[in-house]
């Protein structure tokens, strides 16, 4: 059975500047996966090419049993996407917002009230449903887009940074949120900058400079690296040659 | 299945057939979803929508009216050096007739001049003497219109009316038996050949320069308020006068380098007369662009994003410098209440003094209440401009 | 309202006492109660954090600081200068940073910076002294657009746009938002630096770790303040005993723990799971034991009960109890 994610030699290339460097990674379904890396490092760069924005300049990936470049339609129909600085229209209502996305990926007026139904009752949103997005507080907001990215019961889902600035206890909610899918099967693909969430998920990669400098679980990762927290891990590979110091005070 | 008048309704979908079913009734769907979300985006953007609404009302308003080409006040100056009955009664019809007033009536046609520098007179009549005698005899009687082509499409339709003033005057007499011949001789002035660039060049003008200062202005901004970069500045030792200032000198420049090109293309290419003074129309040029500057920063200070403040400048000042200014519809065209509207298009008065300068060649005497006038909205302007540039964010 | 922790009397016209202070500001925009009677003090060349999640009122307050904003009541001096009637005195010496790395992304490193310090009348010279630690990392591409840096790099030069006019206080809102670890770890490196030469600092942020750098933090949320003091001391206020357990099934043990009768709290905390124990008078030790056995009879394996000291996000989740409602009730 073929992976939910399958990334062979993916390249991308700007000119003389090479963003990802032929990457190779093979994620299951049902995963939780996290994918780290330093600003500039060319997390973004992979992303947008699994999600079929970007085409590679060689290497290919398969998600959701598609190909990113001959079959970025079906791609961006079996996946779900939600980023840290657009999800949801704030102008809009939950309810609004639900059934525009319901419509965009092709749901039937049926399915979209079913499921708008029991995402509002999860998330006990029956106050808000007709609040424009805007007035919801950013942990709310955050929630209601996961779930609109799943009303489509996408088989991946991708996740850019999805609790930036959201206060600690919502943050653990949206990661219970995250739990529920995975055991339903759906595969997580998860970028962060909370290094803790990172303990999170089942695997972790780190990209530098283009490459994966450092893949498996996060107990592996620190051991490979004989560190006893993923900052640690992380200051090494970013800034090889500096001390890394607990900077608790 | 039930066929119904919804048109996602299935049954629609055999009439296309493209692709399968399941396919487009998905992709039906997403574009459905996409309209009615768009819908929503507009009717929900105030600022932008009540722009929007405002800009079709606006134009159609002032374009119906501004389209009606008839000319409604056409000013005459009359020369009657020998008056005799034809001329008092020719000039009776004249006074008569609701589309002419009669502005002078003097002997000889000294005063005409002055009154067509000044712009007082749209078109002058002069008689020959012996008018009367002439027609009594059947002889060509002579009648000089003179006309003000410096606005060529102006001008040919008042001539046009004239000649019909004329010849009702002559199927009058006519009606006595006496065959008479008023032939009228077309003279135009300042503008011979009836060139339309020569009109239209100024209006140019004004329009480039609106579009460089108000719309530039208002759009660089709003762009700083979105960015963020303004809040910086504003923790700053700069006043607000200070970051306008800043803000609006490069585009001062770039305007008055637009008129120095534009003046040289058309004198170059097009050979636009230039009879008066270049440097009463460079200083010309420099106020007015002032006035587009303050009235930019007015409207950027006035809305919140870039798009409204975009669509507000050119409802705020590309239209009315366009259709009130006189720049395409004669403001002799447009109807009596709207008129006194066109006095707050400050294009209005550059497009004045633009053509009298270049057409008549005419200086500070006969334009300075033009010029008075683009002061003090200058100065207004400018004054309202840096109260309404908050030094708080609220 | 006096809180807990604050000390020092708020800085008087002129010869203040503190760098910064804080007396009563609310403020409200519409419905929303953006702050709610905000007081506390920053004392001379003090690194004080702001933490908290968005909506908490950061900005808010920040803008209010910076002049930006009046408050709807009370008060508040910057160095010593009511930020209402002296808006211009205190304009002309403070470093802000507002959030979104507000640049011009057209123009270069360098461009950006001799900008701003002419703004300020001064140039790129004569801040050199200031900026140096900063610029050093970032002078290798002083010719580059600035919205061609990375957020690590970008975040670096906001900091140098505002520190090259020698201002006696910094304001930065959220200078380490959306950038990776490694170089918010460095800007905060930086940010000690300047603070040992005796510079004032206001640093708010997101992210709970980073209030163990400062000297003293305000922990806020929904515009109000929940505790002003050293980390250390809010952190060990902590009201419950603190244990981090482990096992091999992270997920099953969640489950499994909420079901124990004596916790207070569980959450996750990165490869543990932190449980507070809500009895009192009862040993660490003991209460280690009963939740080994516990969690033996569900058949949880390879579990460990250590008990641990809290920190900030602890003592913060601590304070800030339910996460808010969806609908925002009207202040």
């Amino acid at each position: 059975m073929s992976s939910a994610i399958e990334v062979r030699g993916l390249t991308r290339r700007f000119g003389d500047f090479t963003a990802v460097d032929s990457i190779t990674f093979d994620i299951q379904a049902g995963e939780v996966f996290g994918f780290l890396g330093a600003n500039g490092a060319g997390k973004t760069t992979a992303i947008k090419m699994l999600i079929g924005l970007l085409a590679p300049t060689s290497g290919n990936a398969s998600v959701a049993g598609f190909d990113v470049v001959r079959n970025a339609d079906e791609v961006r129909r079996h996946i779900g996407y939600m980023s840290q600085r657009f999800s949801l229209y704030e102008d809009l209502t939950v309810r609004e917002n639900i059934t525009l996305y319901g419509g965009i990926y092709g749901l039937t007026d049926a399915e979209i009230r079913d499921r708008a139904t029991a995402l509002i009752r999860e998330l006990q949103l029956d106050d808000a449903i007709d609040a424009r997005v805007a007035s919801l507080p950013l942990g709310w907001k955050q929630k209601l887009a996961f779930s609109v990215a799943m009303l489509h019961r996408p088989t991946v889902v991708f996740l850019d940074e999805p609790t930036g600035g959201v206060d600690p206890i919502t943050r653990r909610q949206f990661w219970e949120m995250i739990y529920g899918e995975a055991e339903r099967g759906t595969t997580v693909f998860v970028t962060t900058h909370y290094l803790d969430e990172a303990e999170y998920c089942d695997r972790i990669s780190i990209m530098v400079d283009g490459r994966i400098a450092a893949m498996g679980t996060p107990g592996e990762v620190k051991q490979k690296f004989s560190a006893e927290s993923l900052d640690e891990v992380f200051v090494q590979l970013v800034r090889p040659g500096s001390t890394p110091t607990l900077q608790h005070g | 299945m039930k066929f119904s008048y919804s048109w996602c309704a299935p049954d629609r979908r055999r009439l296309f057939s493209m692709g399968n079913p399941q396919q487009l009734w998905r992709r039906n769907s997403a574009v459905r979803a996409f309209i009615v979300k768009e819908m929503r985006h507009i009717l929900r953007d105030r600022q932008t929508l009540t722009i929007l609404l405002l800009l079709p009302l606006a134009m159609v308003v002032l374009f119906g009216f501004a389209l009606r080409n008839d000319i409604t006040d056409v000013r005459v100056a009359i020369v009657d050096p020998a008056p005799d009955p034809a001329t008092i009664a020719l000039r009776d019809r004249f006074a008569g007739n609701p589309r002419f007033s009669i502005v002078a009536i003097s002997p000889t046609n000294v005063g005409v001049e002055p009154l067509f520098r000044r712009g007082d007179a749209d078109m002058a009549l002069e008689f020959r003497s012996g008018f009367g005698e002439s027609l009594a005899r059947g002889t060509p009687a002579r009648l000089l219109l003179i006309g003000d082509a410096s606005d060529p499409n102006t001008a040919s339709m008042m001539a046009a009316y004239a000649g019909a003033v004329i010849a009702g005057y002559q199927s009058a007499i006519g009606a006595t038996g006496q065959s008479i011949q008023i032939v009228p001789q077309f003279r135009m002035k300042y503008n011979p050949t009836l060139e339309s660039v020569n009109l239209f060049v100024p209006g140019l003008i004004a329009l480039v320069l609106t579009l460089i200062t108000a719309l530039m202005t208002a759009i660089s901004l709003s762009r700083e308020k979105e960015r963020g970069t303004l809040e910086i500045l504003l923790v700053s030792p700069l006043r607000p006068w200070q970051i306008i200032l800043g803000k609006v000198l490069p585009y001062l420049l770039l305007a008055f380098g637009n008129v120095v090109t534009a003046l040289l293309a058309a004198w170059a290419v097009f050979h636009v007369p230039f009879r008066g003074s270049l440097i009463l129309l460079l200083v010309s040029s420099v106020l007015y662009s002032m006035v587009g500057l303050a009235l930019g920063v007015l409207i950027a200070a006035l809305t919140s994003s870039q798009r409204a403040a975009m669509l507000g400048a050119l409802v705020g000042t590309m239209l009315p410098n366009t259709l009130l200014s006189g720049m395409i519809f004669p403001i002799a065209s447009l109807p009596g209440w709207l008129r006194p509207i066109t006095y707050l298009a400050p294009a209005r008065w550059f497009i004045v003094i633009a053509r009298g300068i270049m057409l008549r060649g005419v200086g500070v005497a006969y334009l300075w209440r033009e010029l008075v006038v683009l002061t003090v909205m200058l100065v207004l302007l400018f004054g309202a401009a840096v109260r309404s540039f908050n030094a708080r964010l609220a | 309202m006096s809180t807990p922790g604050a000390s020092g009397a708020p800085g008087v016209d002129g010869a203040g006492s503190g760098a910064l202070s804080v007396n009563g500001v609310s403020k409200r925009f519409g419905e929303i109660m953006a702050l709610d009677d905000v007081s506390f003090e920053v004392r001379p060349a003090e690194l004080f954090g702001l933490v908290g999640p968005d909506g908490a009122g950061k900005t808010t307050l920040f803008r209010i600081l910076a002049t930006l904003l009046i408050p709807d009541s009370g008060s508040a001096t910057v160095l010593g200068l009511d930020v209402i009637a002296d808006l211009w005195a205190i304009r002309a010496r403070v470093g802000y940073m507002p959030g979104r790395f507000s640049l011009y992304p057209d123009l270069s490193v360098e461009e950006n910076l001799s900008f701003f310090a002419s703004v300020f009348g001064t140039s790129i010279e004569e801040g050199r002294a200031a900026i140096a630690p900063i610029y050093n990392q970032i002078e290798p591409f002083r010719d580059r657009r600035a919205g061609a840096l990375s957020g690590g790099m970008k975040q670096k030069l906001a900091l140098c746009c505002a520190l090259v006019h020698r201002p006696d206080i910094l304001l930065l809102d959220e200078p380490t938002t959306g950038v990776d670890a490694v170089s918010r770890r460095e800007f905060w490196d930086l940010l000690s630096t300047l603070k040992a030469s005796g510079l004032p600092i206001v640093v708010s942020t997101a992210y709970m770790e980073e209030a163990t750098r400062c000297d003293r933090v305000a922990l806020m949320q929904k515009g109000r303040v929940l505790a002003v003091d050293e980390p250390a001391a809010i952190a060990s206020r902590y009201p419950h005993p603190l244990f981090a357990v482990h096992a091999r099934e992270r997920h099953a043990l969640l489950q499994v723990l909420r079901d124990y009768p004596h916790a207070a709290s569980i959450y996750p905390f990165g490869a543990s799971v932190h449980y507070s124990d809500a009895r009192s008078g009862v040993s660490a030790a003991s209460i280690a034991d009963d939740l080994r056995g516990f969690l033996a009879t569900r058949s949880v394996t390879d579990v460990s009960v250590e008990p641990i000291a809290p920190g900030v996000e602890d003592a913060f989740m601590e304070l800030m109890g339910a996460p808010e409602g969806a609908v925002r009730a009207a202040a």
